[in-house]
Order: structure tokens, then sequence, then C-alpha cells
């Protein structure tokens, strides 16, 4: 590539990962990366970025226009805008799925369903209100209490063969509801399928499902079997992106190209 | 970097004004307290105010002063005193962060007001339930703690349309506070002076009504911001002169403003209408991240509530009945539904943005559907928040930021 392409990067700063996506100008993602977003968000913001340079074969100096999404949206150096994470996974699904769909996003700490129209305008969007039910930080409490490694869970759920329902609302009372059935001498394999099934159950509680689904987030991407409950649960096929964690990097990018001439 | 740029909305001369009538309302209170030279009666804030001023009482707010505790972010440290005593923190916020501060000793009242160390003590109690069945639970603690009688008017809720049995049963339970009123004030009831009151009381809400629809216009001149700051009079000065003086000051600065086109909010992009209650504690960080997003909201239920419009001097009784049955909040969804839809047209709005308070669900009208057929049948988008009027520890402020610049970029697409 010489200096004289165009390329674009998006940033994503999650309270849990950060990521970034650097594009051409025709649309095609050239370098991607994921890092933990730890506590400074303005370094893991560069980090990433230099990450997803180094995967392109480029330096900072070739970008021509950067855009910020996420919880730190705005404590990304080289972004000249921002634009919030509905937006911008609403951008980066559209970008792989040109149809009315409805986006169910589960990331870290929060959960959105996002609906748009054939023209990929926004018709409307729900996210988790403040309790983390549903979201990664809810898988991630109960791999702590059943000391099960986190990219296991996906595994052993596909194992179970009799799921274990959990009742509860709040990640707090699911995991005493955990240990409760761990000494009732359930199948852990059978909790975690349920632990999978709470999940999409909280998020299939913020709206309705109108359209076409497709589902995003750093969940979904390492848990492919989520995915396959959740086609069963609404009875029709869901539709991933290729990088569905990447989905709101994606979008930002997309965003910095159209924003590049203004 | 992509920064956040601070735009504040544009003062009201106006303010400093009501700055001086409220001070001096509460210092006159205070110095009842202190002499105990004029009986006090503490009344709900769409209550029967004017029975209670007709008849010589001076009149504390609590809501007013829940208000206070919340605008000055004490609430949520004196919300679990009155948690720990036994009043859920699931219930009203205003009747726990009032509670809880008196059990402290703790008043905003001192930091406003120097000289002033607490409320003012009540000689009588009177609520009217057509808000909430809290406020009941509310005076109820107070009447027990000061030893002073507690009346009340219940009001029917759900009403659909007001009828005259509404009315000729909220105007039977008014008369009958007459007596009562008259043992603990020692003064003879005099129709003429509540007449009188209330002919004041009908001018200040008719003036507060022009000014909140001043902004109907374009650009509006006034924001739902300013609006809960504006208020004050009319909750606690209606049926006085002052009230009145101060709402035409008050008017004729903003008809000025809609003369010269001054925006409140420069530029006005968007135009959203608030249902619900506000959130105190965050009156200014929600301003500012409306304002410099371009988007005025600039009207609302809750402001409006302090409109009377049946008031009525010939009639006083049945007029007021009429009055406060008549309020959004004692209202069947339907009739809200029909409400919300008139001040969408009416204000010209591009979105609604509801507030569901987790302790008010008398004022959260967004959990039986009401957005999603509003929505259908306006083709008017909106956006639910979460928050609470009082208890900031039901507060997220990052998801509320981020839920408003979505919704803010939603209206850009359109």
């Amino acid at each position: 590539m010489n200096a004289s392409q165009s390329v674009y990067a998006g940033i994503d700063v999650g309270a849990s990962r950060t990521k970034a996506i650097i594009i051409d100008a025709d649309r095609q993602i050239i370098g991607r990366a994921v890092i933990k977003s730890g506590t400074d968000f303005e370094e893991a913001s560069c980090r990433c970025l230099d990450q997803a340079l180094d995967m392109a074969g480029l330096t900072v100096a070739y970008i021509t226009n950067a855009m910020s999404t996420g919880y730190g949206r705005n404590n990304v150096a080289i972004a000249r805008d921002s634009k919030t994470e509905i937006s911008c996974h609403a951008r980066g699904c559209f970008h792989y799925f040109s149809h009315a769909i409805s986006i169910i996003d589960i990331g870290g700490q929060d959960n959105k369903i996002i609906k748009l129209d054939a023209s990929g305008k926004r018709l409307s969007f729900k996210m988790n209100r403040k309790c983390a039910a549903g979201t990664g930080a809810f898988l991630e409490e109960m791999s702590l209490r059943l000391d099960i490694p986190l990219e296991k869970l996906d595994g052993l759920a596909r194992q179970s063969q009799s799921m274990v329902e959990l009742g509860s609302f709040c990640t707090v009372f699911s995991a005493t509801e955990v240990l409760e059935k761990i000494r009732q001498g359930k199948n852990v394999s059978d909790i975690v399928k349920g632990l999978f099934h709470s999940v999409i159950k909280r998020v299939m509680e913020m709206d309705s499902l109108t359209e076409q689904v497709v589902m995003t987030g750093g969940v979904v991407a390492h848990n492919d079997y989520l995915v396959q409950m959740t086609s069963e649960m609404i009875e029709r096929p869901v539709l991933v992106p290729e990088y569905p964690q990447l989905t709101g990097a994606l979008g930002a990018a997309l965003f910095a190209m159209e924003y590049s001439d203004k | 970097m992509a920064e956040e740029k601070k735009v504040a909305r544009k003062k009201i001369e106006a303010t400093v004004q009501m700055n001086r009538y409220m001070s001096d309302y509460f210092y006159e209170l205070n110095e009842a307290d202190k002499s105990r030279s004029r009986k006090i009666a503490w009344c709900t804030s769409v209550g029967p105010a004017e029975i209670l001023r007709a008849m010589g009482f001076l009149i504390h707010f609590p809501e007013n002063h829940g208000a206070m505790l919340g605008a000055t972010r004490m609430a949520t440290d004196m919300i679990p005193v009155a948690n720990a005593s036994g009043y859920s923190p699931e219930i009203c916020s205003y009747l726990t962060a009032d509670v809880g501060a008196y059990m402290k000793g703790i008043t905003p009242l001192s930091r406003a007001y120097p000289g002033i160390d607490r409320v003012p003590r009540p000689d009588v109690l009177v609520y009217n339930t057509n808000q909430c069945r809290d406020v009941q639970d509310w005076f109820a603690w107070y009447a027990a703690e000061f030893k002073v009688p507690l009346l009340g008017i219940h009001t029917h809720r759900g009403v659909k349309d007001v009828g005259d049995d509404h009315v000729a049963s909220i105007a039977s339970q008014m008369k009958a506070l007459i007596p009562p009123l008259e043992a603990i004030s020692g003064n003879k009831f005099d129709i003429d002076k509540l007449n009188h009151v209330l002919a004041l009381s009908k001018e200040c809400s008719g003036l507060w009504k022009k000014v909140l629809d001043t902004a109907s216009a374009k650009p509006s001149p006034l924001t739902f911001f300013d609006g809960t700051i504006h208020m004050g009079p009319a909750v606690v000065l209606r049926g006085t002169q002052t009230a009145v003086d101060y709402y035409k000051q008050l008017l004729a600065e903003l008809e000025t403003r809609i003369h010269d086109r001054v925006a409140a909010v420069e530029p006005e992009r968007f135009r959203l209408y608030w249902d619900g209650m506000p959130m105190w504690g965050r009156l200014r960080d929600h301003s500012e991240l409306f304002s410099r997003a371009g988007v005025n909201v600039l009207a609302s239920t809750y402001c409006n509530s302090w409109i009377f419009s049946a008031f009525d001097p010939e009639d006083p009784f049945n007029s007021m009945a009429r009055a406060y049955t008549e309020l959004f909040i004692v209202r069947a969804d339907d009739a809200k539904e029909d409400y919300i839809r008139r001040m969408i047209e009416f204000f010209k709005v591009d979105g609604i943005i509801y507030h569901d308070a987790k302790t008010c669900p008398n004022n959260s009208n967004c959990r039986y559907g009401m957005p999603q057929r509003l929505e259908a049948l306006t083709g008017i988008p909106s956006l639910t928040i979460n928050g609470d009027l009082n208890d900031l520890r039901l507060v997220s402020d990052e998801q509320t930021k981020t839920n408003v610049e979505a919704f803010i970029e939603q209206l850009e697409e359109r």
C-alpha cells in the first residue's frame, strides 16, 4: 500500500474489550485487533490501533480518518469524531446484511437490541438497564463461581443432555442458585447450558425480534452455541457477521470513511 | 479526540426575582415556626392549598422539600436512614429522603437560607391522594412525630372522564375539612377569602400555562429544565399576589425572547418532550447533555401538573374538586395517551423521553406499553431512561448518556 491510498480506522472501546479495525477505500478489512480495555482507555485504544495497523502493515500516518465508539469513545486520541456503539453496531451489521434486521448484541457489560429498516435506518433500540444479567459479566461471574475457564463454557454447554433452568433475574442470586444446583448433584454441563439459556432469555425480554436476526458481540464471538440455542428458541435462522466482536469497530471505520470529507 | 463541548442553556433574568420571593416565603415560614405567631399547615403540592391559605395558615410543602433534597444531591445520603427504620427503598424517594433528613436533623434550607435550621413544625397535615398513596403514609409519619392532626382527601384513581360524581365526592371531602381546620386555626371559615385566594390561584395557573406554552414557539425560549426551577412559585405561592406578579414578569421576558427569536438552546436542532419526574440531582447534567447536542427538551407532563384550568371563584369547591381530579396523574391511560398526543402536536416535538423513575410508579407512564402505542399512533419515536427522582443509587449516568446520544443519532438519521 502506498501513502496516497486512503485507509480508515474504527476503534470501539468497550467496558471489557477494546476493538480496532482498519479498512481500505474498498471497505475491505485489512487490519483488526481485540485487547482488554483495562483501566486506561486512552492507552488501550492506542495499543489496539497499533496492533490492527501492524496486521495491515501500516503506520498511523496512513490513516485518513478515525472514528471512536463504545463506553470509552471520548478517550481515543486519534479520533476526530465519535458515535455511540448503537449506531456503529447497526452500521457494521448493515454492511454485511443490507436488509431489515433485528440485531442482538451481547457485550461484556451491556446488551442491545437494535432494529433497522430495509434502508439501514434505525427504527428503535433497547439497552439493558443497570443490571448485568444477560451480559458477558454474568458469564464471567459464573465461570468464577464454577471454577471453569470462560473459554470452556461453550464446549460444556454443548455436552448437556438435560438443561437446568435458572429462575433469578439477578447475577448474585443466580450464583446462589447455581451453587444450590451443584449441591443437588446436577451435571455441570447442564448447569452451563442453563446459564446460556438465562442469557438469551434476559436479552429477549428487552424487545421483540421483528426481522431477520443478527447476533454480534464478544459473548457471541466466543460462544457459538449461544447462537445455535437462540436460533432454536426463536425457531428461525440467526445470522452472524464475519467478526461478531468487531461490528462496532467496523461501523465506526465505515462512519470514518463517510465523514472523512465533512 | 472527540471532545464534549459545554453549552449552557440561556439564563432567565427573572430568576433573581424568583429567588427573592422564594427566600421571603421560607423566612416567613421560619419566623412563624420560631415565634408560633401563625399556624402552619403542611400540604401536598397539588392538594387543597387554597383552603388552607384562605383560613390563614402558612403552608409548607414536603414535596418541595423533597425536591430540594434531590436537587442538592443530599437525598441519597438521607434515604438509607428511612430505609433502616422500615421504609422500603422501593417506595417514594421524596418520602424516604424527607423522613431520613428529618431523622438526621438536616435540611437543605439551612444551606440556601442562613438562619433556618429546620423545617417549620406543623399544626396540621393535609394530604390529597390525587398523586399517590405514598403521601398519606408520609404525612402520617409526621402526624405521629409531631402529634398533630392528619386530614386527607382520597381521590379516585385511573379516572377516564371526570364526571359529576367524582367532583361531588371530592368537593364534599374538601368541605369536611373546614370544621377541623377552623378548630386548629382558630379562624372562622370565610367564603369570600376562599374566593379571593382561588381567584389568585386561577390567575397564577393561567399565567404559568402561558409561560409553559411559550415553548411551542420555534425556537423555544424555554426548556423543561427551566420549568422545573420556575415552577416553584406555582407550587408554594399559588393563591398569592406574589406568584401572579412573578409569572407576569417571567412571561414578559419569554415573550420578548420569542419576539427576538432568542432560543433557550442554540441551535435548536431537535425538540423533545419529557414525560415523568425530573432526576433532581442530575438537572444540570441532563440540561447540558441535551443542549450540547442542540436538543431542547422543552415541555413536560410534569411542569404542566400545576395548571388548574377548572378553578372558578364563583363555584370554589366544585371547581377545585374538578381541577385537582382532572390532573394527568389521576387519569386513566387512554386519557393520558390522548393528553400526550395533544402535547406532541402543540409543542411540535421530534421525540419523547420517558423517565422510568424506580420509586415513582405513578409518574412513570412507560410501564404499560404507552410509548409503543403512542409511537404507532403518531410516528414520533421515544426513549425510556431508567433512574429516579431522588435516589441517585438508581441512576446510571453512563447508561443515560449513551441512550440519549444514541437516540439523538437516531433522530439525525430520520
